[in-house]
């Protein structure tokens, strides 16, 4: 039973940050109706990021967090900007494609820039664990959980009660009466993915500090689970891509326990698979009627 | 009237096979003759496998509208089980009747897993129907890595079946151009408007009595049949294959190559796969900086695509616009 609380607590803990990621996928598909393929290497980009910040420059932990999240900020405004800006009313694929672009632009910069051997993340934290009885909680992993509950439930106040949430829901309902209504189109795209980007420089943090090592394609595989659980959870729903984030994890981490590891990856795209054959717009999609 | 589009379509199809024949017969005659360096007969191989991945993509794609990012997978089930097929007959057959063989079969392993993928999957749309695709060639990644007869992590050992470009050439022309007719007559046939029906407006297809799921389920399992046997000349061509290579990045790969030639154009389709795979190689020189040339362009073409102002451009500088400017000297044609 303790063995199994211990998976299910590193499963949450993984889970949580499959979410962050998960939430930058869904908040810009949700609003941009694009699937952004370049946001798994804003994660890359941040852990570079904050490993710059602390062996190079010498700077505090706090500060290289902060530095992590402004270099993810920026560049996902500057992506957005140059890149998917001129595309707005091209077809999806073509977006798609430039996504991609995108992606293996960030992958060869830090190729070049970094080199193709990994490199270690620092430890930014030393938090002692936690006992509780015969189960030990790792600190780090109580970081994340709690930081991932705190950003999951700002960021519900932030979309459901400010202004800017409110402009934010209005554009993913209707692009064109959003705009109609006097709302800034481009700009609360803008803001979408700069949130975006600061919640994958968090998820990069710890992703960092769980996994330690860091090369350039770092970022794919959590980039693809992560939007795996986006359309998991359903796509564009934020509360879905929470859900489906955690879920993924926890799946993942129990059939890395108590399976193999060697399987882990065909089980969690197999439950993908399942689910979606069951409820084809994910768990918690809107589903679309079509109009005749 | 529609005796002209006729005769237009039967020369474009024309044109395209011509294009490819000579393209072919070029490099033949530099490989035959020894003359072909390293680099041109090293890529050959894997240069018409991707033509036909291609090709074959684009009729999932560009004909039927639907995005799938599993085609890598589809190709590795045809190479391992064509690949293992040809292993087992490599000592009682000859190259010319085994590769066909192991192709064949390669091809039909990859047209069932495509049957049995699509048979569920083809019930989502979009991006959801991407993300399975995707997720279904990850699970065939997977499930080949870890099982025991297909070589495990450590690759499959195709050593014994390996053959040089000189030998597999004939092959691949052979496949390159049964890939090429298939797509081009399906597209003029009653299947082709179907499908394209289908892509344009499902709703108005069904309701006209075409039966969406027969036609999707066909283009999904043609376009398997035709990754796997591409997969399984593509085995032939290495000493070692490890499934891993053939991941989402590769099926993006190829979807990239569709995307750029043209949806739906099967000559796009060849064009791009020659500039995409050859243009790494000619930049090797810049060797650092070449993913990174490639990806910066891939965003520039993109975004330049999809501009109105370069559209407008590429219009008045086109040669067919030029061709009209000449036609228009020797008779007036009256202004839209």
């Amino acid at each position: 039973m303790t063995h199994f609380i211990q998976t299910l607590i590193s499963g949450l803990s993984l889970g949580s940050i499959y979410a962050l990621i998960a939430l930058g996928y869904t908040m810009v598909y949700g609003i941009a109706k694009m699937l952004n393929f370049a946001h798994g290497d804003i994660i890359m980009v941040g852990a570079y990021a904050a490993i710059v910040c602390v062996f190079q420059l010498q700077l505090p932990a706090f500060a290289a967090i902060l530095f992590a999240i402004a270099v993810c900020v920026l560049l996902g405004v500057v992506i957005e900007r140059l890149a998917y800006k001129p595309l707005r009313q091209a077809p999806p694929l073509s977006v798609l494609i430039t996504a991609i672009g995108v992606s293996y632009l960030l992958q060869n910069l830090a190729l070049l820039i970094f080199g193709s051997e990994q490199k270690a993340f620092p430890t930014l934290f030393h938090i002692p664990a936690l006992r509780l009885g015969q189960i030990t909680v790792d600190g780090i992993t109580l970081l994340t959980l709690g930081v991932t509950a705190v950003i999951m439930i700002a960021l519900t106040l932030f979309i459901n009660k400010t202004k800017m949430g409110k402009a934010m829901r209005a554009v993913s309902e209707d692009k064109e009466a959003a705009g109609l209504m006097g709302i800034s189109t481009n700009r609360t795209i803008t803001i979408t993915f700069a949130i975006g980007s600061a919640l994958a420089a968090v998820a990069s943090i710890f992703f960092g500090v769980t996994y330690v090592y860091i090369k350039p394609t770092t970022g794919s595989m959590p980039g693809i689970k992560a939007f795996t659980a986006a359309v998991f959870g359903g796509i564009g729903s934020i509360p879905g891509a929470m859900l489906g984030g955690i879920l993924l994890g926890v799946i993942e981490q129990m059939s890395k326990t108590y399976i193999s590891t060697l399987w882990s990856d065909a089980i969690v795209f197999g439950v993908l698979v399942l689910v979606l054959i069951v409820r084809p717009s994910g768990l918690l999609g809107k589903k679309v009627s079509e109009k005749v | 009237m529609e005796k002209i589009n006729q005769k237009r379509h039967i020369s474009k199809n024309t044109v395209t096979v011509c294009m490819v024949a000579v393209l072919y017969a070029v490099v033949s005659a530099l490989l035959y003759t020894d003359n072909a360096g390293r680099q041109l007969s090293n890529m050959l191989i894997s240069l018409s496998s991707y033509i036909v991945l291609a090709v074959s993509l684009n009729l999932v794609v560009g004909l039927l509208g639907e995005l799938s990012l599993g085609h890598a997978g589809f190709m590795s089930v045809g190479l391992f089980s064509g690949c293992l097929l040809s292993i087992q007959l490599a000592k009682l057959l000859p190259l010319a009747v085994r590769l066909p063989v192991s192709m064949l079969f390669g091809g039909v392993v990859a047209a069932v897993f495509g049957l049995l993928i699509g048979l569920p999957a083809l019930r989502l749309k979009g991006d959801y129907l991407a993300i399975v695709t995707l997720a279904c060639g990850e699970i065939i990644k997977n499930v080949i890595t870890n099982l025991k007869f297909t070589g495990g992590a450590l690759g499959l050992d195709t050593m014994e079946i390996y053959s040089d470009t000189k030998s597999l050439l004939p092959f691949a022309i052979v496949l390159v151009f049964l890939t090429i007719l298939v797509m081009m007559n399906l597209k003029k046939s009653k299947c082709g408007r179907a499908i394209m029906a289908i892509r344009d407006n499902r709703i108005a297809a069904e309701s006209s009595g075409i039966n969406v799921t027969y036609y999707k389920l066909m283009v999904f399992v043609i376009a398997a049949f035709f990754a796997g046997a591409a997969g399984t000349l593509y085995g032939h061509s290495y000493a070692n294959i490890k499934a891993n290579t053939f991941d989402y990045n590769m099926s993006i790969e190829i979807l990239v190559i569709v995307v750029l030639g043209g949806m739906g154009s099967v000559r796009g389709s060849i064009i791009a796969a020659i500039i995409l795979k050859a243009l790494p190689e000619l930049l090797r020189d810049i060797a650092d900086y070449r993913m990174l040339v490639y990806s910066v362009l891939l965003i520039v073409i993109m975004i330049l695509n999809a501009s109105p102002k370069f559209a407008e451009l590429k219009g008045r500088w086109s040669i067919r616009n030029f061709a009209k400017l000449l036609q228009k000297k020797d008779k007036e044609v009256p202004q839209k």
